[in-house]
């Protein structure tokens, strides 16, 4: 009977060449070395996209790896960036080791508030009541911003002092820019450590199959709203360092236009995978920026085609093209790779 | 004392009366067979017992508990235990990780977090793919299972947070004859580890495994009793033979 059946198949299964670290590693060093060959203005552009990486790296994990579709991390960006910049004009707080891990933990609140509102209601949400509430949560915090003059209205809160560390002034530059750059290097091995653990095996059972789960005993909506402030932590701290190395904070940095962006980075560069969304913050910037140089007129139409086309015929972002959906979804036990013929006869 | 007390279920979707009050009592350690011609309301009895469907009348009381409000996770933290009737294992998960998914459920966030668990729960994981015959299968996604195949990994999935009542709604759907056989070895043991209420067609299946058995008709108990006082039932044989 044994032998009849194709459960007792002995399969040797090749070994797949993983594709995400090839690509991560090979990422490294170019971003390593990058301020050392750039001129001053590139490497500010540069520092501005690694921060927007970071942001991006939000995103993902909340869409990518916990299936929920959030049109409002801006929000956490926006209110760490505007929470410091206050500590900073109104009460001259400007050290390295008290904005940055205060605009972590204003994005870890603000988020778990709306999350707490969102996700741990008595029925769990669906999607669209998500993203319809966070972009709503945008979309508000944009208008408040511009309405309330203690934050500068319209024009936002300009000229920050620069954030310090003793008499050290990060000013933009190569120093910001490896600030910035290590920072995303620390988070980014935070979420891949992660994301590969037996946690994000729940988050991948959350993803496929979330009403199935929850019958082995997953507190499903506890998962998600875990995930969600951690991202909205990320997100604060991309925010404070986005304020001070722009020096000012405004209302789009709240607002439902940045949010939505933030969507397009992961998308266009591939959900899921982590490095996806730093490919798509890289590729996007450097296209707009190339575009804006040579196409003064009609750059913003041309970007929003290409993203259109990708979209449309590679679902699963630029990475898809490297990267198979067997590696995508990853692989968290060791299964051994060729098994005995039927292990449990006899 | 039973393990699982429903009483007076009523379970209403709109204008349809899926159950009109229905009572269902398991004991410890044992099979009990739930029957019924299509549309009889045994998958809907048995999602309210898991937690699926809320009953809009009833009380269910599990390990001396009241759990008619509690959600699906607390329930399987109490040792409820469900597999649906449609297969729902993760499809582009390997074999492996459904199995560790299942069996890490309960623990600690923060060991998951850490994978403490991975380790230990290796040897686990094998055993229990090798006892349902899935052993040789471990790296292939679920979704290049057979379909009997993927119901054996569901029912291994859905004994692995080791429950003291095990829900099973229909798990031959669909198998080969061979395939039912193997099935019915495979539950035999069970036996020892906890409850089971099973919903099937097959009425040599459930005489094979069942001690007791629950006949429901358009949303009603018809009968209720040991395998024998049911298959003499006049009133049963009489659905069975009108109906089905």
């Amino acid at each position: 009977m044994a032998e009849a059946s194709p459960a007792y198949r002995s399969v040797p299964r090749p070994r797949r060449i993983p594709v995400i670290p090839i690509v991560e590693l090979a990422l490294l060093p170019i971003f390593a070395v990058l301020p050392l060959v750039l001129e001053d203005y590139l490497t500010i552009f540069v520092t501005r996209v690694l921060i927007l990486a970071l942001l991006a790296l939000s995103f993902d994990l909340v869409w990518g790896y916990a299936g929920i579709m959030s049109f409002g991390q801006a929000i956490f960006f926006g209110a760490a960036g505007y929470s410091i910049a206050l500590l900073a004009r109104d009460l001259g707080i400007t050290s390295i080791f008290i904005v940055l891990p205060a605009s972590l933990i204003i994005g870890l609140l603000v988020s778990l508030a709306l999350g707490s509102f969102l996700l741990l209601g008595r029925c769990p949400p669906t999607t669209i009541f998500v993203a319809l509430g966070t972009l709503t949560g945008s979309y508000a915090a944009d208008r408040l911003a511009r309405g309330w003059y203690y934050l500068g209205g319209g024009n936002g809160i300009p000229s920050i002092p620069a954030m310090t560390a003793g008499s050290y002034e990060f000013v933009e530059g190569p120093v910001y820019y490896y600030l910035a750059f290590a920072t995303l290097l620390l988070v980014y091995l935070l979420c891949r450590f992660l994301v590969r653990s037996q946690f994000g095996l729940a988050l991948a059972g959350m993803r496929e199959q979330e009403a199935r789960i929850a019958f082995f005993g997953y507190r499903v909506q506890r998962l998600k709203a875990i995930v969600f402030s951690l991202a909205g932590a990320i997100a604060g701290l991309a925010g404070g360092l986005y304020t001070f190395h722009e020096g000012s904070v405004w209302p789009n940095m709240l607002g439902v236009g940045l949010s939505t962006q933030i969507v397009l980075y992961v998308l266009f560069g591939g959900v899921g995978t982590l490095i996806g969304a730093v490919v798509g913050v890289i590729a996007i910037e450097i296209v707009s920026f190339w575009l804006a140089d040579n196409y003064q007129q009609v750059w913003p139409i041309i970007l929003g085609l290409l993203l259109l086309l990708v979209i449309l015929f590679r679902p699963a972002g630029l990475i898809s093209l490297l990267v198979s959906e067997r590696e995508r979804v990853g692989t968290f036990g060791r299964p051994p790779r060729t098994l005995p013929r039927a292990a449990h006869e006899g | 004392m039973a393990l699982l007390e429903a009483r007076g279920i009523k379970k209403i979707f709109g204008r349809l009366t899926a159950l009109s009050g229905v009572g269902l009592t398991v004991a410890e350690n044992e099979f009990h067979g739930l029957i019924g011609p299509n549309g009889s309301g045994k998958s809907t009895l048995m999602k309210c017992i898991a937690g699926a469907e809320m009953p809009t009348e009833g009380t269910i009381r599990f390990a001396g508990r009241d759990i008619t409000a509690v959600p699906p996770a607390e329930r399987a933290r109490a040792g409820l235990s469900l597999k649906f009737q449609i297969t729902s294992v993760l499809p582009a998960l390997m074999v492996y990780d459904n199995m560790l998914l299942a069996l890490q459920a309960q623990n600690p966030l923060s060991s998951l977090i850490f994978s403490r668990t991975r380790g230990p729960l290796h040897e686990r994981v094998l055993h229990t793919l090798d006892q349902f015959r899935l052993a040789a299968r471990a790296g292939d996604p679920a979704a290049a299972l057979s379909h009997g195949q993927q119901q054996w990994l569901e029912i291994a999935m859905a004994l692995a947070p080791e429950p003291r009542l095990l829900l099973l709604d229909e798990p031959t759907a669909g198998m080969s004859p061979e395939e039912r056989r193997v099935t019915a070895e495979l539950l035999i043991p069970v036996k020892r580890r906890c409850s089971l209420v099973i919903v099937e067609h097959d009425l040599d299946f459930i005489r094979d495994i069942c001690d007791v058995l629950t006949v429901l008709d358009q949303g009603n108990v018809l009968e209720s009793g040991t395998v024998a006082q049911v298959q003499n039932s006049r009133k049963v044989q009489e659905v069975y033979l009108t109906r089905v």
